[in-house]
């Protein structure tokens, strides 16, 4: 059972939001997201929206969600409409396992998104995917119907690490499928996964290595977080694998950013590294800065002027709505300014770039010295007037965005 | 007038005021507490034809629950019943006043005054498990009083009474043969009207003086809501009548009599009590303090020159810091002791602050299981949640230069310059059965007991006794004892004087500043074993901080124990995207509400809980706390 949702209020059937959201929207800059829920395996560690074939029935199965989401962008169109133009700056493609689909279902998303709003120039269009389904066919499809980035789920190199995650592809596929998307003239990102039980410090460097040694664009890292009601969860309750451990994944981060560092990767964000600042990612960019999205799919969340909204999560619920003309939204929750504020700082601090002092409040702005005087912050940068988190802090952020925030 | 059975009719059944000495049994039945006392003392109300089989059913039957819930204050503490025996000379009527005893081992007082109300006692034992060591000292008391055992084996209608092996064991006990040991089922009734005759028969009437000034002695004194406090009383001699004014003989206060009168079964007032009579009375008091167990109430006009013998006030033996989780709640707190004080004569208790905990109140009980009481009845009734310290006894220290004080808070306890450290003894009795016996003395040797003798009830069933500090038995003792005897093991103990120790106060010390609640006194060789295991347990429970954080445990200022808690290298790393944000907005607002609940130790921040765990005496957390990697 995936994850479950944060509480919320009911929202409108018709889909429509508060005045006060799109508000002055035009001038912001705006991206979709598209959720696509299905994946062959279900991986043991995964708490994402996603489903197995098997497990849903005929109508829920991929034609009656490309679909419903053709759908939802129709609604979304309406619901955002002001009359002026607004293209997208950034979609992305999530899951699941979006290549499930096939490179012309998920374009004919894309193209989809393109004719409601236009894309603006240059505009970033990235799909995940799983490195098994990348061949260089599937690449050159993909590039064809706009895809601009391809991010990929190699998780580790590490044969044994792959399969205590239910990973089910071969370490040698993955530099196959990066060799695939460059060649297909797109950029290439890799995520990686580290403290899964039984993980050596050792592994971790030999992943590592092996992701720096393929030179992808786009480096992502997540520490791996054991979520209620996942297998994994299950089995580290029932003491059959080791609960993830505190200082091995801080030692694994400070390893992941020495040796991503020396390979020249840039941390922009607490889990993300790039080769230059062109090469970051957009599409996460824009969720750090508080930029409007719209998602599209099954369990997908929304954000726009302060609303945030999420989707009913089965896809079965997900069409049937949209079938009968409803909205999908399961629930909202219309920010006050003080959430919106928490929002600001627990998101923006998490970036190199930072936070400017100067958006602080008087309890945050006095709290920046002693973060100094921790180690948590950069001084140089806090002098500068932005609140930048040193590699102590990054480890630290949710310190110290509780001491940025008040009581 | 009640009904009587077929089984009692007297001709007319003697009125209080006005029943002679000679045909009056006061008795009472000693009993463990599941040893079936409550259905035996229905079983004789309606075998004597007080209550009637019908109301028997409906009010009695039920009486336990409602005990249960609302605590004391509803028992029939003294009952009087009429009786009948057949004589050669016809039928003799005769009253019985059943008086009840609190079971506790912390009211050793109280018992024995319910036991100086009384000629005789019925040693109430399970016939399928025997006597326990509660039982076995009130009965001992009961002895030391001079009262007449009536030996009796209850159930005797369940299947695994062994019946024959307990009576030997009672007739060991107190000397008689086991054909003497009465068989009955509270149950069925089967030999409650012999128990009733054999009472008329071996019980001593109560002897006084009807002419001499009133003397009766206080054995309860209840609160009641409505009435204010209930006193009951058994007159040794003279008389109480209503309305006249009773003086209390220890503080000399005057009262007026509202009411006086019997229970039989219901409260009913009467013309007066009489010698070696049974009774309650009313005066209005608010406050159980003004109406002490053991004290003698006489008549005002006509005093009494000397008291009854053998009163006591109230002691407090076992102290603890009492404080509301919610510092809001402090003022509940207060109300709610000043309302459990006036129903209980021995609580006592004065402001207390803790620099860990905030404000409290340092309380005074008779022993644990008060403690205990009081507690649950601070939580039940007045839904208050409480952090109690570790209980300590109170100590008597003399400094070097002569001056001497009363430690009873581990705070009080003078640094240096200590010539003399002085504290409680216990005199304890184990029953178990034999097989224990070893573990037993290897429990009562690690808490510095000295063994005063040993003997064997049955073949299989063993008494020990101790001298032990009372300051051992409060710390886990019986958790001990039942752990290391699958829990066959039964503890009484009673105050036996003070010794001399070697006592010291262990502090532990959170990045250098002391923290109050966890200062304890203890004996000089356990100070290593108590600083260790408090420094492990907080380890474990006192999450990580930004910095590395020592704990000490330091007699003085020498450490005798450390940990470390490492201070903590990552608090995030997880994903923070799109779908992330509002959970983790929501977990952020959640970790700042628990922030609220930490305590502030110098710069450490511990959670309450962590406080409670610590604190807490259950069995596993007694054990030294193990490193969970």
């Amino acid at each position: 059972m995936p994850s479950a949702f944060p509480p919320g209020e009911p929202a409108p059937e018709d889909g429509s939001l508060p005045d006060s959201a799109l508000e002055g929207m035009p001038g912001r800059p705006f991206s979709v997201y598209l959720h696509v829920p299905f994946c062959r395996v279900r991986c043991g560690y995964c708490d994402f929206n996603t489903y197995t074939l098997p497990e849903l029935a005929d109508g829920a199965a991929p034609e009656g969600y490309l679909g419903a989401a053709h759908t939802e962008i129709e609604l979304a169109a309406r619901v955002l409409s002001t009359g002026e133009d607004r293209p997208v700056s950034t979609v992305f493609v999530g899951g699941g396992t979006p290549t499930m689909l096939s490179p012309d279902a998920l374009g004919s998303l894309v193209a989809d998104v393109r004719d409601r709003w236009g894309l603006a120039p240059g505009a970033e269009v990235t799909t995940e995917a799983n490195p098994d389904t990348i061949t260089p066919e599937v690449a050159a499809q993909l590039a064809e119907q706009g895809f601009t980035r391809v991010s990929l789920g190699m998780q580790s190199a590490v044969p044994q690490v792959l399969r205590t995650l239910d990973r089910t592809h071969d370490p040698a596929g993955v530099s196959r499928a990066v060799r695939a998307v460059r060649e297909a003239g797109m950029q290439v990102s890799l995520d990686l996964i580290y403290g899964t039980p039984g993980e050596s410090q050792a592994d971790w460097q030999t992943s590592l290595d092996a992701a720096v040694a393929l030179q992808p664009d786009h480096v992502s890292a997540y520490a791996l977080v054991v979520e209620p009601g996942t297998r994994l969860h299950g089995q580290v309750r029932r003491g059959e694998v080791a609960a993830p451990d505190d200082d091995d994944e801080a030692d694994k981060y400070e390893l992941a950013d020495e040796v991503l560092s020396a390979a020249g990767y840039g941390w922009y964000e607490i889990s993300n590294w790039a080769l230059t600042m062109d090469r970051r990612c957009e599409h996460n960019l824009a969720y750090w800065s508080g930029a409007d999205w719209w998602g599209i799919g099954p369990g997908a969340h929304s954000h726009v002027g302060g609303v945030r909204w999420w989707n009913v999560k089965h896809p079965r619920a997900y069409g049937d709505r949209l079938g009968a003309g409803r909205s999908p939204v399961h629930a909202r929750e219309i920010l006050d300014e003080q959430e919106r504020y928490a929002e600001r700082v627990l998101l923006g601090v998490r970036l190199a770039d930072g936070l400017p002092v100067a958006a602080l409040e008087d309890a945050g702005r006095h709290a920046v010295a002693g973060l100094v005087g921790d180690g948590l912050v950069e001084g140089r940068a806090a002098v500068r007037g932005r609140v930048v988190l040193t590699l102590r802090g990054r480890l630290l952020a949710d310190t110290v965005v509780r001491r940025l925030l008040p009581g | 007038m009640p009904a009587l059975s077929p089984l009692a009719r007297p001709e007319s059944v003697p009125q209080p005021a006005a029943t002679p000495p000679e045909i009056i049994r006061n008795f009472c039945i000693i009993a463990h507490i599941d040893h079936g006392k409550s259905t035996l003392a229905d079983r004789m109300l309606q075998v004597t034809g007080v209550v009637d089989q019908r109301q028997m059913r409906a009010q009695y039957l039920d009486r336990m629950d409602i005990e249960r819930e609302r605590g004391i204050t509803i028992k029939s503490q003294a009952v009087r019943m009429p009786w009948a025996t057949g004589t050669p000379a016809g039928d003799q009527a005769y009253i019985l006043n059943m008086i009840d005893t609190p079971g506790h081992v912390d009211f050793t007082y109280e018992v024995s005054r319910s036991l100086a109300a009384c000629e005789g006692a019925v040693l109430l034992v399970d016939a399928a498990q025997g006597i326990e060591a509660q039982t076995l000292a009130n009965l001992y008391l009961a002895m030391e009083n001079d009262l007449a055992i009536i030996p009796v084996l209850n159930k005797i209608d369940l299947p695994s009474a062994q019946p024959e092996k307990y009576a030997e064991e009672i007739a060991g006990l107190i000397g008689c043969d086991p054909e003497d040991v009465l068989k009955v089922s509270g149950k069925t009734g089967e030999g409650v009207p012999e128990l009733l005759d054999r009472i008329v028969e071996e019980i001593p009437p109560p002897v006084g003086d009807a002419d001499a000034p009133a003397r009766a002695m206080i054995f309860d004194s209840v609160y009641d809501t409505y009435r204010g406090v209930v006193t009951y009383v058994r007159v040794v001699d003279g008389s109480l009548s209503p309305r006249e004014r009773i003086a209390m003989m220890s503080t000399k206060a005057t009262h007026e009599l509202l009411e006086i009168g019997a229970i039989s079964p219901e409260p009913a007032p009467t013309k007066g009590l009489g010698v070696g009579e049974v009774g309650y009375l009313i005066t209005g008091v608010k406050d159980v303090r003004q109406s002490k167990v053991g004290d003698t109430v006489t008549g005002e006009r006509r005093q009494a020159s000397t008291p009854l013998g053998g009163y006591k006030d109230p002691r407090p033996m076992v102290f603890s810091g009492l404080y509301p989780i919610d510092g809001s709640d402090y003022p509940i707190l207060r109300d709610a002791l000043d309302k459990l004080k006036l129903n209980d004569a021995a609580l006592v208790y004065e402001p207390e602050t803790s620099g860990a905990l905030g404000f409290g109140f340092r309380v005074g009980f008779l022993g644990m299981l008060h403690l205990e009481i009081v507690r649950e009845r601070l939580e039940r009734e007045f839904n208050l949640d409480l952090i109690s310290t570790l209980p300590n006894v109170s100590y008597d220290v003399r400094l070097d230069d002569g001056t001497e004080l009363e430690v009873t808070n581990p705070s009080e306890f003078p640094a240096g310059k200590i010539a003399s450290i002085t504290e409680p003894v216990v005199r304890g009795t184990v029953l178990a059965p034999s097989e224990f016996i070893g573990a037993i003395m290897e429990l009562c040797q690690s808490r510095r007991g000295t063994m005063l003798g040993m003997d064997y009830l049955s073949p299989e069933r063993v008494e020990l006794r101790y001298t032990l500090p009372l300051a051992e038995i409060v710390f886990d003792f019986f958790d001990a004892l039942k752990s290391k005897t699958r829990g066959y093991a039964s503890l009484d103990y009673e105050p036996s004087g003070t010794q001399e120790a070697d006592l010291v106060k262990v502090d532990i010390l959170l990045q250098g500043d002391t923290v109050d609640a966890f200062s304890a006194i203890v004996h000089r060789d356990k100070a290593y074993a108590y600083g260790v295991q408090m420094a492990g347990k907080l380890k474990e429970l006192i999450p990580r901080q930004q910095f590395e954080v020592p704990i000490q445990a330091a007699i003085g200022s020498r450490v005798i124990a450390r940990e470390t808690i490492r201070a903590i290298r990552k608090d995030v790393l997880a994903k923070c995207y799109g779908g992330d944000i509002s959970r983790k907005r929501k977990l952020l607002e959640k970790q700042k509400e628990g922030k609220k609940r930490m305590k502030m130790v110098g710069s450490v921040e511990v959670p309450q809980e962590a406080f409670i765990a610590a604190l807490s005496q259950d069995g596993s957390d007694a054990e030294p706390a193990k490193s969970k990697k």
